[in-house]
């Protein structure tokens, strides 16, 4: 595919999650750190938060299916899941975790349940679109284009 | 500024955080820092040259640890040992009390950022961290490094010179440091004349 066609793309989908606030600041902030000397950045810390919210949407799915429910350990793995999501950027999976942690302060089990629904979708929303996003930065880079840097 | 040598300065960084860890170590890097990074309190302690049995002064040593941190950042929320936690040991050590602490949170709770503040922390970082709060750490290393060094001359002095002179050195020991000051830098190695 043309460079230039790749590059609108790119231009196109980081228009559209920021606009989402799928993505905030944060992540423009990550994308300044990369650099010669740090060439692998953002994938390495992609692929750390994939790791960690993946487990940790694990966990908190063995902790509600529990017959009582120790909202201790579930506000614990949102508390930690609110922070990876807020060190990346993900912005929407980072306000569910907000949410979610107030329904653990009440004891509330279904709306736990439901966040963690939420949170769930929010995250393979944020998931697919970094793919995506880092796909078509390796696609540029590999036909010999450069990154459009935003705003 | 002027500097006798171009070293870098060093920090240590404590986050259970795996991702915060690289996060912080690479906004350090970027701002041109040495760093190291553990991910507990304890481990803190151990490099810091605390959990010794020995009596060591990282400073002036010759032993295992021959590190030297110029600053510590730590995460407040780690198990075990809470930042918090760290902070009050590091203040109560008589080798370690003037290394500058930083303490991160990613929740803004103004009781416990008095509360660390209190215990001797130099800054409170809300999290994420960015790269402008990097501009912050200088300062607190500079503060950290005049202490260091000043108690080191006063040690020299004590051995050669009359009370006279210390009385001084104690005082401008307390006050803050202005860009005006003018004392020469002085290195770890100090020729005794």
């Amino acid at each position: 595919m043309e460079v230039a066609c790749l590059q609108r793309r790119f231009i196109d989908l980081t228009a559209t999650i920021f606009q989402q606030e799928i993505l905030d600041s944060q992540f423009t902030q990550l994308q300044q750190l990369q650099d010669e000397s740090s060439p692998n950045f953002i994938h390495e810390v992609v692929s750390l938060f994939f790791q960690e919210a993946e487990k940790l949407l694990n966990e908190l799915s063995k902790a509600l299916d529990q017959q009582i429910v120790d909202f201790k350990k579930v506000d614990a793995h949102v508390h930690r899941l609110k922070g990876s999501s807020a060190s990346i950027g993900a912005r929407r999976v980072k306000d569910v975790c907000i949410a979610f942690r107030s329904c653990c302060e009440e004891n509330n089990k279904d709306g736990c349940i439901q966040h963690l629904q939420q949170v769930n979708q929010e995250y393979y929303l944020v998931k697919s679109n970094l793919e995506d996003l880092l796909k078509l930065e390796k696609q540029i880079l590999a036909s010999g284009g450069s990154i459009p840097t935003m705003k | 500024m002027a500097v006798a040598t171009e070293t870098q300065f060093h920090v240590l960084a404590v986050d259970d955080s795996l991702l915060d860890r690289m996060l912080i170590e690479r906004l350090l890097k970027t701002s041109s820092y040495q760093v190291t990074t553990v991910d507990s309190g304890s481990k803190a302690l151990q490099i810091l040259g605390l959990q010794d049995d020995q009596t060591n002064s990282p400073f002036v040593s010759s032993d295992q640890h021959d590190v030297e941190v110029n600053l510590i950042i730590t995460d407040y929320c780690m198990p075990e040992m809470t930042g918090y936690d760290l902070l009050k040991k590091i203040k109560e050590s008589s080798s370690l009390k003037d290394i500058p602490v930083v303490i991160m949170s990613s929740e803004n709770v103004p009781s416990r950022i008095n509360r660390c503040l209190e215990e001797g922390a130099e800054e409170f970082f809300l999290k994420p961290v960015q790269l402008s709060d990097m501009n912050r750490l200088k300062p607190h290393i500079l503060k950290g490094k005049y202490k260091e060094q000043h108690q080191q001359q006063v040690l020299q002095d004590d051995s050669i010179t009359s009370s006279n002179k210390n009385s001084n050195k104690r005082k401008a020991m307390d006050d803050e440091i202005s860009p005006e000051m003018t004392r020469p830098r002085l290195t770890s190695s100090l020729t005794v004349l």
